[in-house]
């Protein structure tokens, strides 16, 4: 694994082998004191958002820390990039100054794919933590990670993806990466939420989530962008919550075992009320908790020279 | 490229083929006119230049009615000069520089400026496209009668880059040129629709995460500036057709609307008129998946269906010729991310070599049609008077000479243009330009560019 850019890179051998280091590795570091292995030490990650993400930025920040890389967090604001340096000069100048991998994060899609082109020369390995509205590679992996550890085996299971599928680069991961392994996807939203070309994705599509929820194995739910909302891709946010928000009455409908899981941050009382957000089947915080050991794996596997196959 | 001074001596193309078409024969040049046309090898030479030009095919010259030559504005990309000379390597003796530089070209101060310029560098007639709306303002039309009676003469107007997008603009436009025997050419694009658009919206753009550019943007602008001309009289001509849908809307307008009684004043009927791209005829979205923004134009390339669709339109005529949309980029404009890299590609040069691959292998056109959607029908739908002309004695000697049975790789490097932008870098593609000739004279010959600096 040179780079990871998209999940459409992977095999499922290889997406089943980063989870599984993911899974080792949280083995290993469990009920340690000290929360450090040795193995990428005199590695540099640096990670640069062109979007703000705390989360996603810390879980990469930890993951490099617990495997004894260095982790520089470029800055924004206070750095070339905030006075217009191009994308590609701020690449090639991280290259020059010795980064071994770069986290990117970036409102285009596609960009991460242009900084591994720019980077072709160099050795330097591009993960792609979310790129415009194209995809969130290592959100969709610790998502499976998150549904393995509930469900065991995610082939056969049946997903429903709910919410803004057409903004949603986690959305577009997680269909990849879900089929990938064996599952059924069904996406569920308004017509204006979803892309036109849909159709040709291997997914079921229903407008109907109370139809869907009591046959499914799980519900992720996705982020509305609060700007959307008066975008005319819906008449409100209430209209929004009472079709397609996850409440009280909607959890009933799923199956005992099936988990919630949304990628934060969540916007209670639209995409998911307080009763479910809280509850004992939302998993949110099991999602941050595997994504750290999740990009853990990935680093691994960028950095420390194991192939995956 | 290489310049070489050149002077005005009679030429003789000793056995050449026009239109590609029966036996081979001897051409005579003289005085920038076409003065005999015989059996090859029965022509006497006289003092004239005596070119072999043997296994050659001669056309009109070429005429591109949308040319982006960045001159004024942005001369990093591109100039009047690195323009035309790309331009007579690519077969073209006239191109209509687009109005969309820095400054707008709206009045008669900058068009005149453009054309002048043109015939310094003397290469190719570049006639200046003239803005319809201030500055493409949208809002308030520009000096079209000030621009069409100023030294450039400008017979069509075009927005082009963003669309005249206001109905009642647009239908002021039609009115108003409709009487100054000009063109408005559309960039056909309901900006409501395309908000943030990246790609071509679709399968392709779906995976990728870019906003789609839906076909229905250009068809719904297409079909609402088909009515206007009808109803107004005027001359719409439709940039850069992408879509099969547009094509559909076409043959209604040609057909079943034209047929309609038109309530213009006087019954004038209007006329409406389409181009297509070199690019929209041969690539398809399916090129995106690099996120590679040497792929990104506006608007942007589409799916098979569509390309398949544009050339059988092109052949039948629905679409009445080809144009380059030639638009070249700095680098800076382009090797970046996608969304920030301006949409454009060059196309000059590869043109014709575009056109054989799509339309002549295919069986679609022979060289007497590639002349037709690349010379004469371009020429006569901007009334140009000397352009587009029969291959006839007496007949401006205005040329381009072919090797059909050349094939070249493109490389963007190697173009007389400024930039590299070229989507076909790489590509293996039939049929060479072996020269052009502009009013009887050699402007490039065997790849190089010849210069001749006009007295004017």
């Amino acid at each position: 694994m040179r780079h990871l850019l998209s999940i459409a890179d992977l095999d499922a051998q290889a997406a089943s082998t980063l989870l599984d280091t993911a899974d080792r590795l949280e083995q290993t570091l469990l009920g340690r004191q000290v929360r450090k292995l040795p193995t990428l030490r005199g590695r540099t990650v640096v990670t640069v958002f062109y979007e703000n993400s705390t989360r996603t930025r810390v879980s990469f920040e930890i993951a490099g820390k617990w495997m004894s890389a260095d982790v520089i967090n470029v800055s924004i604001g206070g750095s070339s990039v905030g006075k217009g340096e191009s994308l590609r000069d701020t690449a090639l100048t991280l290259a020059a100054a010795g980064a071994d991998c770069v986290v990117v994060r970036h409102p285009a899609s596609g960009a991460a794919h242009r900084l591994a082109q720019w980077l072709a020369h160099t050795g330097v390995a591009v993960v792609n933590a979310g790129d415009g509205t194209h995809e969130h590679p290592t959100q969709a992996l610790l998502d499976a990670q998150t549904l393995r550890q509930r469900l065991g085996d995610i082939a056969g299971r049946r997903i429903a993806v709910v919410g803004d599928v057409l903004h949603s680069r986690v959305a577009r991961s997680n269909v990849l990466l879900l089929t990938l392994l064996g599952a059924q996807v069904v996406l569920v939203a308004p017509p204006t939420l979803l892309p036109s070309g849909v159709g040709s994705w291997p997914v079921e599509v229903s407008h109907d989530l109370d139809a869907v929820l009591g046959g499914v194995d799980a519900v992720m739910m996705l982020r509305v962008q609060a700007e959307r909302m008066h975008g005319g891709f819906f008449p409100s946010a209430r209209e929004y919550a009472v079709d397609y928000g996850l409440n009280r009455r909607r959890l009933d409908l799923l199956p005992e075992h099936a988990p919630v899981l949304h990628p934060g941050p969540m916007l209670r009382g639209m995409e998911i009320s307080s009763a479910v957000a809280d509850s004992g089947r939302a998993l949110v915080t099991e999602q941050v908790r595997n994504g750290v050991h999740l990009r853990m794996a990935v680093l691994y596997h960028l950095l420390a020279g194991e192939e995956v196959e | 490229m290489t310049s070489t001074e050149i002077d005005s001596s009679p030429v003789l193309l000793r056995g050449v083929r026009p239109y590609g078409e029966g036996e081979p024969v001897d051409l005579l040049v003289a005085d920038g006119r076409i003065v005999a046309i015989d059996a090859a090898g029965s022509v006497d030479a006289g003092q004239a230049e005596v070119v072999d030009a043997a296994g050659l095919v001669a056309l009109p010259g070429f005429v591109d009615l949308h040319t982006h030559l960045r001159e004024p504005g942005r001369e990093d990309a591109e100039t009047i000069d690195t323009g035309s000379a790309s331009a007579t390597l690519g077969g073209y003796t006239a191109v209509f520089a687009m109005a969309n530089t820095d400054p707008v070209a709206d009045n008669a101060v900058l068009v005149e400026h453009v054309w002048r310029r043109g015939r310094e560098v003397g290469l190719v007639d570049v006639h200046p496209v003239g803005a319809v709306t201030v500055g493409l303002g949208g809002e308030r039309l520009a000096e079209l009668g000030g621009m069409a009676r100023s030294a450039a003469q400008v017979r069509m107007f075009s927005d082009d880059g963003v669309c005249v997008a206001d109905p009642l603009l647009m239908r002021r436009a039609l009115e108003y040129s409709s009487v100054l025997g000009a063109t408005i050419a559309q960039h056909a694009e309901e900006p409501r629709l395309t908000v943030g658009a990246q790609a071509h919206e679709g399968e392709r753009a779906a995976l990728l995460g870019l906003a789609g550019w839906p076909a229905a943007a250009e068809e719904s602008i297409v079909a609402r500036d088909c009515l206007l001309a009808h109803r107004t009289g005027g001359r719409l001509h439709v940039c850069h057709v992408s879509t099969a849908g547009t094509v559909e809307v076409l043959r209604w307008a040609a057909g079943p609307l034209a047929a309609l009684p038109t309530l213009a004043a006087g019954g004038r009927p209007g006329r409406v008129s389409a181009e297509v791209t070199p690019h929209h005829l041969l690539l398809t979205d399916e090129r995106l998946a690099t996120y590679d923004p040497v792929n990104k134009v506006n608007p942007p390339l589409r799916t098979e269906a569509d390309t398949l669709a544009l050339r059988a339109a092109l052949a039948e005529g629905v679409i009445d010729c080809v144009a380059t949309d030639h638009a070249p980029h700095a680098p800076q404009d382009k090797d970046c991310e996608w969304s920030a890299a301006r949409p454009g590609m060059l196309g000059l040069e590869t043109a014709l070599s575009v056109v054989v691959e799509t339309m002549v292998t295919t069986g679609l056109l022979d060289w007497r049609g590639v002349a037709r959607v690349m010379s004469e029908r371009p020429a006569e739908l901007v009334g140009l008077a000397d352009q587009g002309r029969p291959i006839a004695v007496g007949e401006p000697a205005s040329l381009v000479l072919i090797d059909p049975t050349a094939h070249w790789t493109v490389r963007g490097s190697e173009s007389a243009s400024l930039a590299d932008n070229t989507p076909f870098e790489g590509m293996r593609l039939p049929a060479r330009v072996v020269a052009t000739m502009l009013r009887g004279r050699f402007t490039a010959r065997d790849g190089k560019v010849l210069r001749w600096i006009d007295s004017c």
